[in-house]
């Protein structure tokens, strides 16, 4: 279903001598969307990256990006995206916008068009003040933001995001969050992101895409992927610990009960009713409550249903490609 | 893009980020000229030996500074490609148009500018300290080019040792095996005056004594074609069989489709 702006993707495998780092991918990213790649380290997200931006030739399967096969047409894929891998390359002893020069004179800009370019992506990435100095003095967030405009430099219509926010700070992260954003809403640039952080997924993805060991596990839009795996659960606590059977008896009205924290009464909210009606029927049956909470499914509960462990936290290494 | 301009972005890249590192530009300029120093005086002895081609052993030990020189860019050449790799910057430079050939061509463009900048000042403390060139200016010119040849050479082999490692450390730790290889060359004296006989075996067998004849022909002897053509000869033959391993190796580390 992918379109010539879009990504598609079918059985693809790389293997590295007895390591099966990716194991037979299927992936369609329309036009303009954002595609969250999501997985623990070491689960093949890297090594995805690689294959679809040409870097590795897959072991099996095939793949088009921009239209184009990425095993036989590999420089007019590159020519069709941008990409800011793991890890900011950047060299410390250039500046930022030397860099900006190297990467858009190897992509053949014409030269009267190269400075202007650099100084319209220094301005919207916010280094035009740190434009000449040298990266060794960036910050962690500086460099990540100057990788996401060497990555634009040639005006690519697809765009992939390793990890992009891995070690930033929360500031710099919605910086660039808000800036993947609205190249995808403005600009219609389809971006493909990995990432190991749910919220980041969560907030960015239009579809995200499960992967764990090598396989795509779940995938859908993030709402889809909780609803798929369950309902949110309301848990509540009584002020009085000798009310709590009282709590269960409500709480039962409304759903199966669940496994809550000690001294509480938990739910699975089965559609009779909402947060709202649970408190108003605690209060109707007088009985005192100190907290109570909604939980909505989140994308490790995802996680966790579909391979039985939690995401965050849970990593090996990845072969040769991370 | 042609390959030319591509070239010259890299060795444009290459020359100014070494001109950056202040250890980079120090070291090489100054550790030849003061072995240079120390060894003219404390070897001056080595000129009454019958059969010394020269009573000056400046004249003698000058051209050795350019391969010392070249050794020392060639080492800069392995190492940032080497961090290139490590960093990530490589496929940064794979995502674009860049030919491989032309990456190998701009590294080695670098690691001869700098070795361009460093043969002019080895002959300009030479000529001021009262070298006197055999074969007049000609020779300088034609030792300019013969040790820019070695340059590239000895870089062909930094960066192929970078592209086999990916790893500046060890780069870094190659280079005292070719310093090791320098010192058992005839360095300090003639091949026929070294009395040592596995020493004078080995000087034989070394083609940097080859190189290092070269140069010092053109200072102390004149136009020597023997010379000429074994020290260009070696030095080409470096340059041909390391670039064709950086060039096997560079398509596997850079295995883009």
């Amino acid at each position: 279903m992918a379109t010539e702006q879009g990504i598609e993707a079918r059985g693809l495998v790389r293997e590295f001598k007895s390591v099966h780092a990716v194991r037979g991918i299927d992936l369609d990213v329309a036009p303009g969307e954002i595609y969250g790649f999501l997985g623990p380290n070491g689960a093949g997200k890297s090594t995805t990256v690689h294959m679809l931006t040409t870097l590795l030739p897959p072991t099996a399967g095939t793949a088009r990006v921009a239209g184009y096969d990425i095993v036989e047409d590999g420089p007019k894929v590159r020519a069709s995206i941008g990409a800011a891998l793991q890890e900011a390359a950047l060299d410390p002893w250039l500046t930022g916008r030397e860099h900006l020069r190297l990467q858009s004179a190897l992509h053949g800009l014409p030269r009267r068009d190269r400075e202007s370019r650099a100084n319209e992506l220094l301005e919207r990435v916010g280094l035009m003040r740190a434009a000449d100095r040298k990266i060794q003095t960036y910050s962690g967030g500086m460099k990540r933001r100057l990788d996401l405009a060497l990555a634009l430099v040639h005006g690519p219509r697809i765009l992939f995001l390793d990890e992009p926010t891995t070690g930033l700070d929360p500031q710099s992260r919605s910086a660039l969050w808000e800036e993947v954003n609205r190249l995808a809403r403005e600009e219609g640039v389809t971006v493909f992101l990995t990432t190991q952080y749910l919220e980041e997924a969560d907030i960015l993805a239009n579809r995200v895409g499960i992967i764990d060991h090598g396989r795509i596990v779940a995938e859908g839009t993030p709402a889809s992927l909780k609803a798929q795996i369950g309902r949110p659960t309301v848990e509540a606590v009584p002020t009085d610990p000798r009310q709590l059977g009282a709590v269960v008896t409500v709480l039962e009205r409304f759903g199966a009960p669940t496994q809550g924290t000690p001294g509480s009464a938990a739910v699975f909210l089965d559609g009779k009713g909402d947060l709202a009606d649970v408190v108003r029927a605690l209060d109707a049956e007088g009985v005192r409550i100190e907290t109570v909470q909604l939980h909505a499914p989140s994308l490790d509960d995802v996680f966790l249903a579909k391979t039985g462990r939690k995401l965050e936290g849970d990593e090996e290494p990845e072969p040769a490609a991370e | 893009m042609s390959v030319a301009r591509q070239v010259g972005l890299i060795a444009w890249r290459s020359a100014r980020r070494t001109v950056r590192q202040p250890a980079l530009v120090i070291v090489p300029l100054t550790f030849p000229l003061l072995l240079m120093a120390v060894n003219s005086n404390g070897l001056k002895a080595a000129t009454h030996l019958p059969g010394f081609p020269t009573h000056s052993f400046l004249s003698f030990f000058l051209p050795f500074s350019f391969i010392q020189g070249s050794l020392f860019a060639a080492s800069t050449a392995g190492t940032d490609l080497a961090r290139d790799i490590d960093t990530g910057f490589l496929n940064r430079l794979a995502l674009t148009p860049l030919r491989g050939t032309a990456l190998l061509a701009g590294q080695l463009g670098g690691a001869m500018a700098q070795m361009f900048v460093q043969a002019f000042v080895y002959l300009g403390v030479g000529l001021a300290f009262g070298v006197h060139f055999a074969s007049g200016i000609g020779g300088i010119v034609v030792l300019i080019l013969l040790a820019l040849t070695i340059a590239a050479g000895f870089a062909s082999a930094g960066i192929w040792i970078a592209l086999r490692t990916g790893n500046g450390e060890a780069v870094q730790s190659q280079f005292p095996l070719l310093f090791f290889l320098v010192f058992i060359s005839s360095m300090n004296l003639p091949r026929n005056l070294i009395e040592v006989h596995w020493f004078r075996v080995a000087a034989t067998l070394n083609p940097v004594s080859y190189m290092i004849e070269g140069l010092r022909s053109l200072v102390i002897t004149g136009w020597n074609a023997e010379a000429l053509a074994l020290g260009f000869g070696f030095a080409f033959a470096l340059v041909a069989v390391a670039l064709g391993a950086s060039a096997l190796a560079l398509k596997k580390q850079m295995a883009r489709t």
